[in-house]
Order: C-alpha cells, then sequence, then structure tokens
C-alpha cells in the first residue's frame, strides 16, 4: 500500500500496468499465478490492494487469491529491496558451509529471519533451496546473477561493491 | 565394460563444421564464474587474428553457423568456466578472457595446446588433453546428455541436423499412438522423477481413455534442493525435452501440453521458452504438427517456490491456479488430471530418454543398466567429492564407482583429498536415504535402493566427509520437508513439526533415554499418516540415518559429544594449562562470566556457564583455547 500511496501521481499509469497484465492473461481464473508472478515482477511484491483488485478482476473470491499468494514462497506481501540477496542453503550448499555466510550477511546488513529487508529498502536476504550450481558450491544469486563458491568475507564485499555502485541519495 | 562400448558409439557427431569450433560452456555454473566474458573474448581475439584463423573456420551448412558457439554443461562444474575445441576434442578448464588470446594464438592457429589449461589428474598430475583422458567423463555413458556440451541450445537448426525431431515426426506420421505406447513399454523405461513408474503403462492407461480432451504435462519443478540434472538438461538440450513431451502427446491423444518449470532456475526458463517458440514457428507444435493436421499446443508454467507442486496431483492444482496442494490418489492424473480430465505428467529426463527411444528404438536403450532398470540415469555429484558436478552411467552403477571412480574421491573440509574420508551419501533428497562405506558395491538401481531404505529419487548425490554431523544433516533435511509441509495433513504438518524439537533436543544436549524412541515412533506415525509422497518419505533421512548412525546420535544422548565435533552446544571448550599464559584477554572478553583465573597463572571455564560463543578463543593470542 505504501508504495502505491508513496507514488500517487503515477497511481494512474500503475493502475494501467496492472489492467495490462490483466488482459495479457486473458482476465482467466486459472492464469492467477502467472497474474501475480507479473505483479511482483512489476512491484517487488504484492501490495493488499493490488490483491483485492486482481480478485475482482478475475470475479475469484479475495480470501482464494490471499490464500494463494501466502502459500507460495516466490510471493511477498511486504516490500522487497532493491537488491534481493539469495543464499542458496540446498543441500550441496549446506554441507559446504552456507550458514555462516547467512550470517555474515545478516550481521552485516543488520537484518534477520523475520526482517529481511534493509531499512533504506536497499537490500533483501533470503535463503533458497539449490539454485542450480551446486557443482560451485555455495553459491548466491544477486537478482539473478548467481555469484559461487562463496566464502562470508567474499560476500560481504560483493555487497559493499553494490553499495559503491549506488548513487549516494539512493 | 559394456558402458564403455556404448559411449563410444556415442561420439557426438556434432562436428557439421569444416574448420574449428569453439564451445564455449555456458551453463549456470560457468556463466557464474564469467563464461560470457570469455565468449566475448573469443569473438574478439579472433576476429583480431584475422585471415589466419578465419580461413579455418568456414562452415559446411553455410546458413549463418558461427564458430564460437556456447552450449550447456559440459560437466566439469567444479573446474568453470569450461572451454571445448572441436575436433582437436581439447577441454580447457578454469579460462579467464586474459587466456584466449594464449588459446587462439597456440591452438587455433600452430595446433598445440596449453597445456596449463588442461584438467590435471588429481593423484599423478598428468595433463588430460580432452575429455576422453579425463576419468570423471570416460567413466560415464551419456545418452540424454550426449549433445549436452557440444550442441548450441539456443539454435534449432543445430538440434535438427543431429537428428532432431526425427522421432516426433516419425510418431505423428507413421506410428499409431498404441505403437508408440508399445514401444515405450518395451523399452522398459522407468520414470526418473523419483517412483520409477513403468512410462509405458502410464501412457496406455491415458491412451486408452475414450475420445475426451487430455492433457500432459513435463515436470520441471526438480525441487530435490542438492540435484540440478534437469536443469542442466533444459539448459543443454531443450529440445529434446519438447520433443519427447510432443511424442507423450501423441501416444495419448493430448492437444495441450504445458512444462511446469522451476523459476529457480532463470537459464532453463530461458531458453525452454525459447526452444518452444522456435519449435512452433517450424510447425513442429501449434495447430498442424508436422502437417500430420493434430494439433499440439505447449505452454511454459513458472513454478512459485513450493516444494510440494513436484507432486503431481499438487502440480495440477498449481496449473489450475489453486494452492499447490496433493488429493488422494486414485484417481491417478491418467484417468482424472487437469481439470478432471486424463493426464500424463512425466519427468524432464524421462521425456528426453522417451524421444531417444522412438528414435533408435527400445533395443538400443535397453543395451545397458539392469533389466528391471534399462538406460542410463542422470545424477548430480556434489558436496565432499573431489569432481562435482552432473553425470549420466547405466542404472545399477555401483556406488563406489559413482564416488570414487568417476567423483575421484572424497574431500576433507579445506578441499584436500581424504583417504578415509568417506563418511556418507545422501541420495534422493529430502525424501531418501543415506547410503555408507558399506555400500560401495551396491547397484544404483530403483530396487536395490528400497532394499536398504534410500530411493533413486530425482539423482541428487551429495557426498558427506567425516567432518559432516549426521544428526544436524538429518536435522537438515527434516527442516527442509517441514517449511515445505503443504499443511494439509495432520502428522505431516504437526509430526514433523515435533520430530524437529526432538532433533533440536539431541542436538542442544537436552535429550534422553526416552528421545530416540518417540522419534521412531513418530517417524513411523508420519509416514502412515500423510496423504501424499511430501509427508511419507519426509522422516525417510531421519530413520535411514538412524539404522547406519545410532552410535553418533546416542554419543550426543548419552555422552553429550557430537563425534564430528559441529554440535555448538554440545562443545566443551577447555584451557590448556600449559599454553595459558594469565594475560586475562579471554577473561575480560567472555560475554557470561565463565572464565576465572588470577593473573600470570593459567584461566579456567565454568563449563555451566559457558555459552560456547568462541569469543574467548578469537581473544587468545596463544591458541591456549581448545575445543572450539
Ligand atoms: C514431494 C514430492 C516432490 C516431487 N518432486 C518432483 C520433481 O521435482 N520432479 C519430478 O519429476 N517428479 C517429482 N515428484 C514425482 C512426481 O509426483 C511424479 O511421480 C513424476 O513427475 C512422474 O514422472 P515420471 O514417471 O516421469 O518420473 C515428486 C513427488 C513428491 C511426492
Ligand atoms: S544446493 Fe546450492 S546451488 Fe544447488
Amino acid at each position: 500500500m505504501t508504495t502505491m500511496q508513496a507514488r500517487s501521481p503515477d497511481r494512474a499509469e500503475q493502475l494501467a500496468t496492472l489492467r495490462a497484465i490483466l488482459e495479457r492473461h486473458g482476465r482467466q481464473p486459472a492464469k492467477l499465478i502467472p497474474i501475480l508472478q507479473a505483479v511482483q515482477d512489476e512491484y517487488r511484491y504484492l501490495p493488499e490492494e493490488v490483491l483485492s483488485y486482481v480478485a475482482t478482476a478475475l470475479g475469484l473470491p479475495p480470501a482464494h487469491v490471499y490464500g494463494v499468494a501466502t502459500f507460495y514462497a516466490y510471493f511477498a506481501l511486504e516490500p522487497k529491496g532493491k537488491y534481493v540477496v539469495r543464499l542458496c542453503d540446498g543441500t550441496a550448499c549446506h554441507v559446504k558451509n552456507s550458514l555462516p555466510i547467512l550470517d555474515a550477511l545478516r550481521d552485516h546488513l543488520q537484518v534477520d529471519e523475520e526482517h529481511k529487508t534493509t531499512a533504506d529498502m536497499q537490500f533483501t536476504v533470503e535463503t533458497v533451496a539449490c539454485l542450480g550450481a551446486c557443482g560451485l558450491a555455495p553459491v548466491v544469486m544477486i537478482n539473478g546473477q548467481v555469484h559461487s563458491r562463496m566464502t562470508p568475507e567474499a560476500a560481504v564485499q560483493l555487497i559493499e561493491e553494490i553499495r559503491k555502485s549506488e548513487p549516494a541519495e539512493a | 565394460m559394456v558402458a564403455k562400448d556404448v559411449l563410444t558409439e556415442a561420439e557426438p557427431k556434432i562436428p557439421h563444421v569444416a574448420g574449428r569450433r569453439i564451445i564455449v560452456c555456458a551453463g549456470t555454473g560457468c556463466k557464474a564464474n564469467g563464461s560470457e566474458a570469455v565468449y566475448e573474448a573469443f569473438l574478439e581475439s579472433i576476429a583480431a587474428a584475422g585471415a589466419q584463423v578465419a580461413v579455418e573456420f568456414k562452415s559446411e551448412g553455410g546458413d549463418g553457423e558461427v564458430s564460437v558457439t556456447r552450449s550447456g554443461c559440459q560437466g566439469v562444474c567444479s573446474q568453470a568456466p569450461l572451454v571445448t575445441i572441436l575436433p582437436d576434442t581439447v577441454l580447457y578448464m578454469r579460462v579467464q578472457p586474459s587466456d584466449v588470446e594464449e588459446i587462439v594464438a597456440k591452438t587455433l592457429v600452430a595446433g598445440q595446446v596449453v597445456e596449463r589449461l588442461l584438467y590435471h589428474l588429481p593423484d599423478t598430475g598428468a595433463a588430460c588433453r580432452g575429455a576422453k583422458d579425463i576419468p570423471f567423463l570416460n567413466r560415464q555413458t551419456h545418452v540424454v546428455l550426449r549433445e549436452v556440451g557440444y550442441l548450441d541450445p539456443e539454435n534449432l537448426q543445430e538440434y535438427l541436423r543431429l537428428g532432431g525431431y526425427e522421432a516426433a515426426r516419425k510418431a505423428f506420421l507413421q506410428m499409431t499412438p498404441e505403437g508408440i505406447c508399445i514401444e515405450v513399454a518395451q523399452s522398459g523405461l522407468r520414470g526418473r522423477g523419483g517412483g520409477g513408474f513403468p512410462t509405458g503403462r502410464k501412457w496406455e492407461a491415458a491412451r486408452q481413455r475414450p475420445n475426451v480432451k487430455k492433457y500432459v504435462i513435463c515436470n520441471a519443478d526438480e525441487g530435490d534442493p542438492g540435484a540440478f540434472m534437469n536443469c542442466s538438461v533444459m539448459e543443454g538440450n531443450p529440445h529434446s525435452v519438447i520433443e519427447g513431451l510432443l511424442i507423450a502427446a501423441r501416444a495419448i491423444g493430448a492437444d495441450e501440453a504445458y512444462v511446469y518449470i522451476r523459476a529457480e532456475y532463470p537459464l532453463a526458463v530461458k531458453r525452454m521458452k525459447q526452444a518452444v517458440a522456435d519449435a512452433e514457428a517450424a510447425g513442429f507444435l501449434g495447430d498442424n504438427v508436422f502437417g500430420s493436421g493434430l494439433r499440439v499446443h505447449c505452454e511454459l508454467k513458472e513454478g512459485a517456490g513450493a516444494f510440494v507442486c513436484g507432486e503431481e496431483t499438487a502440480m495440477i492444482a498449481s496449473v489450475e491456479g489453486q494452492r499447490g496442494m496433493p488429493r488422494p490418489k486414485p484417481p491417478f492424473p491418467a484417468y482424472s488430471g487437469l481439470w478432471g480430465k486424463p493426464t500424463v505428467i512425466n519427468n524432464v529426463e524421462t521425456l528426453a530418454q522417451v524421444t531417444r527411444i522412438i528414435r533408435d528404438g527400445p533395443a538400443v536403450f535397453r543395451q545397458v543398466g539392469t533389466p528391471t532398470a534399462p538406460g542410463t540415469k542422470t545424477f548430480s555429484i556434489t558436496g565432499h567429492v573431489a569432481n562435482t558436478g552432473l553425470i549420466e552411467v547405466p542404472l545399477g552403477t555401483t556406488l563406489g564407482e559413482v564416488v570414487y571412480g568417476i567423483g575421484g574421491g572424497v574431500t576433507d573440509d579445506a578441499g584436500r583429498l581424504s583417504k578415509d574420508g568417506f563418511k556418507a551419501v545422501q541420495i534422493g533428497g529430502p525424501s531418501g536415504g543415506c547410503l555408507t562405506p558399506d555400500h560401495v558395491n551396491l547397484p544404483l538401481d530403483y530396487d536395490a535402493l528400497r532394499g536398504v531404505g534410500a530411493m533413486v529419487g530425482s539423482g541428487g548425490l551429495v557426498v558427506m566427509n567425516q567432518q559432516t554431523c549426521i544428526v544436524s544433516i538429518a536435522r537438515f533435511f527434516l527442516d527442509f520437508t517441514q517449511r515445505e509441509s503443504c499443511g494439509k495433513c495432520v502428522l505431516c504438518r504437526e509430526g514433523t513439526r515435533q520430530m524437529l524439537a526432538l532433533l533440536d533436543d539431541i542436538i542442544a544436549g537436552r535429550a534422553d533415554a526416552t528421545t530416540l524412541p518417540l522419534l521412531e515412533s513418530l517417524a513411523h506415525a508420519v509416514q502412515k499418516g500423510s496423504l501424499c509422497g511430501l509427508g511419507k518419505t519426509a522422516p525417510n533421512p531421519v530413520l535411514s540415518t538412524l539404522r547406519h548412525f545410532r552410535p553418533e546420535y546416542e554419543a550426543h544422548i548419552v555422552q553429550k559429544r557430537c563425534p564430528a565435533g559441529r554440535c555448538k552446544a554440545l562443545r566443551k571448550i577447555t584451557i590448556n594449562e600449559t599454553k595459558c599464559i594469565g594475560c586475562g584477554a579471554c577473561l575480560h572478553k567472555c560475554p557470561v562470566n565463565a572464565i576465572s583465573g588470577e593473573k600470570k597463572k593459567p584461566h579456567r571455564i565454568n563449563l555451566v556457564a559457558c555459552i560456547k560463543c568462541g569469543a574467548c578463543a578469537e581473544a587468545c593470542k596463544f591458541a591456549a583455547v581448545e575445543g572450539v
């Protein structure tokens, strides 16, 4: 919600995007999951009022839409940071000591299991089970880019490099 | 050995190029290690070398083929990025853009190899020129992976030149649906997605359903954490999967196909999307498949991060746009699946094998493997092993061959080969079980594994060394399934949670004589009281580690000791009196005042108060703190 209100001048534009997503999927209730995926790609999370909008548009009970949104790990009901850091804790990465990396990242960014996103909305730290690069374990994916053979120090350094590349007042 | 013969026969017949061809691996692993920059560097370097090299690069087909191409996984992920050069069949490893100029000058112009970029045998240090000399690769038998690593996955033309879509064309134009089902049944192919159900039987059941709408779904949701075989097949040869899906559609009379693919594999998603689009443009998918008048439409569905959606009935619910909750079977999807219609769901690898079976005939398929489990199977081998990566071997290959022969042996935590390091292998992911050094002669096939309380599952093999705590590993798997439980069945939802609490007790030193019996009876109850495979198999890692490593559990419970030294709460941190000079550094650092002692005299730790944080060890300049 916050996003939509904060950027209210863009509201009309956002509604248009939302409508375009719905049209692209023929407003079919069976396409609920792809629709929510497209919405999340757009907003980086699923704002509550968007869920209600989608429910009405598809003629589904809001509870159904909410149920689907909460079932799948991919969907977030809270805004995520600009950079989504996904630490792999699949078996291969786990046995190669992925957890110390998670601790280092969380420590460095001052986030934890419950509060995954930094206060400045730059970083979200999540875990994921396997990114398909197990041969190079342990791995971290940052916004779709896979980084292999990580150590706690290297992971923290990656974050610092991103920080430096960001304009100061981001 | 049979395997070897097939390998020679199966030489990839890629070089449709008169000159040389440079194949840069563009699998997930190599890409993560900068293979894209290597690819660019080759293009630049070759352009710069000019006519000298360009003469060599005339291609036979002449249809805009470039001689520097990308491929799917070349197998030796641990040495990424990889570059293969044909027809020399040189395989270079850990190639950096800065090496490219040298490769062009030496290998392409002068025809020599760059020694330092070759694979060196870990034991003798001898250099291996190419795939044929590397034990990791030459001990395998490639069928579904045959062209993965050579083929340009984004180029339909290349797939066609290698005989691609011939099997599907034959299925649509020359074979009857019944005939296809018979051939697949004759091959003895069993599902590669975990269950091992005979594919021919499943298809025949769906085929016999009278004139109704039917669906086929490719299960590309590879959820087993630590397994990436399906991912690599889709990244390396996406059309072979689509072709198998087309054949399945023809065999049962379906006109709609779905590929349900895991969203955590962005590269596989991209390549499959493009493959579907290219196949549509070529008329292999659409309203008139191969001019047969039959229609098959194919749509990609990206998963949304729920492990249970790999289970077929949950997948159907997910495709329908619902929460991915499994439902009871029967009715099986082959009778009543998507939207209540007959639906066949097959794993990625099953479908890629089908393509081969229809192309080469069932007899060729049966040449390797065992009578009850013919053919090959891909495994991903990871963890504490010298060669990690993707492998394909005949079913029935022994565990020892995989871990030592192909994997090159077990490594310690620092990555060095360790002779007695082998502790266990987890096979089949969180639903599977563990195997031990006692099983090195066990053939890896469906029935033999079931006999020892494990399963082939998807084919993830995670090797663990002696420094791994088996109780923590069991907890890791259970934690995974517990979080992924959809919550429908009470025993799966609550039972796994209670099992987890018991394991936490063991790890934290709170367990007593009642803990193990309770854990076991709960495990059996969860197996019995769950509807789908997720709950039924969730206790497997606990039960199988208990079966093989009971003394390790007991050490945690009775002696409050973790034999691998991994469980923090069971650590006994002590100060070595001969090393301690009594400087007091640790005493000041200890957050709970557990350390006492006079200045210049050896200090002591009160183990009851100690929280095992390790701050004392960090503070000590004399390495006097031990057991951290
Ligand atoms: C919890 C659970 C997860 C599963 N995950 C997968 C999976 O990721 N990929 C897969 O092919 N099959 C998976 N299966 C097995 C499928 O239900 C189904 O048996 C399989 O897709 C059938 O294809 P096949 O006959 O070609 O093996 C899973 C089963 C269960 C119970
Ligand atoms: S387990 Fe981490 S990439 Fe597979």
